[in-house]
């Protein structure tokens, strides 16, 4: 499953998406730690498979809280992303 | 002083099916979904839908889960222990006090989708009190993808009500009313319900009548779940559930912008979410039983 958290508003979409068909097989779970706010937390889904979620309280904030890791100029790889070695986690800004 | 009428205020309501006989049945499950804005009952028996209830969320969550599980079993003969299995979804979910399980609304919608419009429905979009959620699901009704968008009251349930209070027309005239006009307007502020609201208010003083006003702001709402839905992909069959599905005004402008009619349904479009979780139910305790 192809899972969205975020929102759109008046200023843009801001979604981080993961594939949480991807977090199934993985056995490090490195999204957790990499994120410096700690947005990242495995839980079983509604199919009882553990996989990754945005915590809800970022759900609505996610713009905000990503900001520190995206720079306007010489963006380094998102922490998240570099960590998820399966490729599970995408940003839509 | 006049009580002052509630134009925003639906119609609550309940029923069961008197051709089933409970008690015959060997599964009874039930689905509880508390939304923000409505609360929901649906029990099943051996899979066939049974009774519903469909009320106001109060601003207690366990309060309004036990208030539409009595009104759905009023006159049934059933009690609460007769249940075999119960599952609570919705934003209350977690505050069901009967509950065995908490399911999220998006697996719960897409089951109950499923369930309602057959395995050929792929994509749902599910228009409820305070958020609106496009879901991809595949013949099953497992869910593949989702999008929602819970930040604004923008294309929801609220919005539609604030509105039919400003022009004080009853909730449920809003979508006919809205294609009484003699030529389609440019929609309102699809951005936020306060900036729309702000609009139609403008365009009142402007000498508009309700009716365009409110086909105004049902183009807005049909544009606003229109971005949320294209961003996720439409895949036919489309269906639409929520208390939204009930409008024609935002339902018909919807599937003018996506070009493909929504699936219909006799079963309520405001209960798919507490039968899906209804459904849940029932497979969690077959479950269950082949355990022992």
């Amino acid at each position: 499953m192809i899972a969205n958290y975020g929102y759109m508003d008046g200023s843009g979409e801001y979604y981080i998406s993961i594939d949480t068909d991807k977090c199934i097989d993985c056995s490090h779970h490195g999204c957790v730690d990499a994120c410096p706010v700690g947005m990242f937390i495995i839980e079983p889904d509604d199919y009882d498979d553990d996989v990754a979620l945005i915590k809800q309280e970022f759900r609505k904030k996610v713009k905000y809280e990503c900001a520190p890791c995206k720079p306007v100029s010489n963006r380094p790889p998102l922490p998240c992303i570099k960590a998820c070695t399966p490729g599970a986690i995408g940003h839509s800004w | 002083m006049p009580q002052k009428k509630e134009f925003w205020r639906w119609k609550e309501y309940n029923w069961h099916d008197e051709d089933i006989d409970p008690h015959a049945g060997e599964i009874i499950s039930a689905g509880v979904d508390v939304g923000s804005v409505s609360s929901q009952v649906v029990i099943i028996v051996d899979g066939k839908l049974y009774a519903f209830s469909s009320m106001r969320t109060g601003s207690d969550s366990p309060d309004s889960a036990r208030n539409a599980m009595s009104w759905a079993l009023e006159n049934t003969g059933l009690e609460i222990d007769d249940i075999n299995f119960v599952v609570g979804t919705g934003y209350g979910r977690v505050n069901v006090p009967m509950a065995h399980k908490a399911i999220t609304e998006i697996a719960c919608h897409a089951r109950g989708a499923n369930f309602m419009y057959g395995p050929k429905v792929r994509t749902i979009l599910d228009m409820g009190g305070q958020d609106c959620k496009a879901i991809r699901c595949d013949h099953r009704g497992k869910v593949t993808n989702f999008l929602m968008n819970d930040k604004c009251a923008a294309g929801t349930g609220r919005g539609m009500e604030v509105f039919a209070d400003l022009l004080q027309v009853s909730i449920e005239d809003v979508g006919e009313l809205s294609f009484k006009v003699d030529h389609e307007p440019d929609p309102v502020s699809s951005t936020c319900v306060v900036f729309a609201k702000t609009e139609a208010a403008g365009l009142l003083r402007q000498g508009w009548n309700k009716n365009l006003v409110l086909a105004a702001y049902s183009s807005a709402m049909a544009h606003r779940v229109f971005t949320l839905i294209e961003r996720l992909g439409v895949e036919p069959e489309f269906a639409i559930t929520g208390g939204i599905a009930k409008n024609i005004g935002v339902v018909h402008r919807l599937e003018d912008e996506l070009g493909m009619k929504a699936l219909s349904s006799d079963i309520d479009s405001q209960i798919a979410g507490a039968l899906g979780a209804a459904l849940f139910a029932k497979a969690l305790y077959e479950k269950k039983m082949k355990k022992k």
